[in-house]
């Protein structure tokens, strides 16, 4: 299959993804503002911050698949991939900040170091600030073989993006253990290939 | 239409559901409205409405609107249906409120069991409206219909040593399936210690907004102790119990540094997760001031004198 080709359908499927959630909240506001349900804001905290995860989760996805598949053009998914997930992660904490609690930054500085979930959260989103910054080629550049090792932040990311939604469900913990799951999973897999290079194989 | 005592209100004064359902798609407009509008944060509306007049005790509940019928009916915890908001309304057709069995016992004088026809006919039908603060910091105005639990415990006649009330919901996994996962210790149970229960705010509510209990609400008959978080409000009753110990509450037994037994509305004693000092009244958009008491506190505080409410909480 033409390569190009490939990489184009990649990244649209990609683009997608990423803009998917937003169509959601579309389809349901299509009647008014009720289509999101007697708690709007509970709404769309909860939908931003699940695709968050989810996104989060397919990035790390990406070179394990591309190990898998041999398809090294799957590589240019991972900056999209990121975005995207820093894209809906900063949806999710300016509803939290604008909506939730208003601009009331004595409210917000108190639950970010008193509640440990809300710490964790937004640990989480300045690591992804970090990484959606530093994402150009500029950077790649100026920061050379350092760059690597502060994009491994994104396994940090993700650990605490489940810590975050653990901590932060009533009593189901059904879909914290999943992505907990998922994630305990990818990371299973690389540090598996990372022996088997250290072996030299 | 609010009250501040029970049996103030007529009910040729609550106003019918068809103006509330018109009062929604009022709400729906202005809050389109006002998101824009949240821009700026010192112009919102709640915040005004949350300083200037809720601030009093239950007297300042009559100027509180009530909250739109398709809200109270949406948006349930109600875990026997499942954990999602919507799973309740989604599910409970599957439920089948009729025939009901009510059981009185433990120590009374007069135990037995009964149809709710039955359970229900010596009394009279009262309107109450009142708020309901959910222990996830969001609340709602309701007006429900019932009668009180202090004559219902009087009818049964309660034994020397009876000092607790125990309140158990149906177990029926067959058309509830939220029952059918094992994370809660079914079925649930709910309990007040006697003067909570012979308060005359404490009600068992048949039916909301004029019409009879939806299954997503608790039908056929439930709780309502409206000084108390939401969860002490058992739904679906199906037994009622006189004992002389503390019951052991379900919240309680799944999350004892979390959940009391008292579970008093208290801004000061947070939940160890999140803050109680401010709550989101469902159809607002800014947060408000939580109530001492959710506001009641006139009528209730004296039960609890003397006693470390951060302690027993």
């Amino acid at each position: 299959m033409n390569r190009r080709r490939r990489v184009w359908g990649l990244k649209a499927g990609v683009w997608a993804l990423g803009l998917f959630p937003l169509a959601r909240v579309g389809w349901w506001v299509r009647d008014g503002l009720i289509g999101l349900g007697a708690n709007p804001i509970e709404k769309v905290l909860l939908h931003s911050g699940w695709w968050t995860l989810t996104l989060l989760m397919a990035a790390l996805a990406v070179t394990p698949l591309r190990r898998i598949t041999g398809w090294n053009e799957l590589v240019k998914l991972r900056r999209p991939m990121g975005l995207f997930a820093f894209f809906w992660a900063t949806i999710h904490f300016g509803v939290y900040i604008g909506l939730d609690q208003f601009f009331e930054w004595t409210f917000i500085w108190e639950d970010i170091a008193e509640r440990p979930f809300i710490t964790v959260g937004f640990a989480a989103w300045l690591i992804l600030l970090a990484l959606a910054l530093t994402s150009t080629r500029g950077w790649i550049r100026r920061l050379g073989k350092r760059w690597t090792l502060l994009h491994r932040g994104v396994y940090l990311a993700g650990l605490l993006g489940v810590i975050h939604f653990y901590w932060r469900v009533k009593a189901d913990t059904r879909e914290p253990l999943i992505f907990g799951a998922v994630f305990v999973a990818l990371m299973a897999l690389r540090m598996q290939w990372t022996k088997r290079r250290a072996k030299g194989r | 239409m609010l009250i501040g005592k029970p049996n103030d209100i007529p009910s040729s004064e609550i106003t019918p559901r068809d103006s509330y359902l018109k009062r929604r798609e009022f709400i729906g407009k202005t809050a389109r409205g006002l998101i824009v509008a949240a821009a700026a944060p010192s112009t919102l509306l709640a915040c005004d409405r949350a300083n200037g007049k809720a601030a009093g005790g239950s007297a300042a509940a009559e100027q509180e609107e009530l909250t739109p019928y398709e809200h109270v009916t949406t948006y349930n915890n109600f875990y026997e249906f499942g954990v999602g908001k919507e799973d309740p309304s989604e599910l409970a057709h599957r439920f089948n409120p009729s025939p009901w069995t009510v059981e009185i016992g433990g120590l009374v004088n007069n135990p037995g069991e009964y149809h709710l026809e039955d359970f229900l006919k010596p009394h009279a039908i009262e309107d109450r409206t009142y708020r309901l603060r959910c222990v996830e910091a969001w609340s709602m105005v309701i007006p429900w219909q019932g009668i009180p639990l202090a004559d219902v415990l009087n009818r049964a006649g309660p034994r020397p040593g009876a000092e607790f009330v125990e309140l158990t919901t149906v177990f029926r996994p067959s058309e509830m399936p939220g029952q059918r996962r094992g994370f809660i210790d079914w079925p649930y149970v709910e309990g007040l210690r006697l003067d909570e229960a012979m308060h005359p705010l404490t009600i068992l509510a048949t039916g909301l907004y004029g019409e009879e209990l939806p299954n997503q609400n608790g039908a056929p008959l439930r709780l309502v102790v409206p000084w108390k978080y939401g969860f002490k409000s058992i739904k679906s009753i199906v037994r009622i119990r006189l004992i002389d110990h503390m019951p052991v509450n379900t919240w309680k037994q799944m999350q004892p540094s979390e959940y009391g037994f008292y579970a008093n509305v208290n801004p000061n004693v947070d939940h160890p997760r999140w803050s109680q000092a401010r709550e989101r009244r469902i159809g607002e958009l800014g947060r408000r001031p939580t109530l001492m008491f959710n506001g009641y506190g006139d009528q209730v505080a004296h039960l609890y004198e003397g006693m470390d409410l951060s302690r027993w909480y």
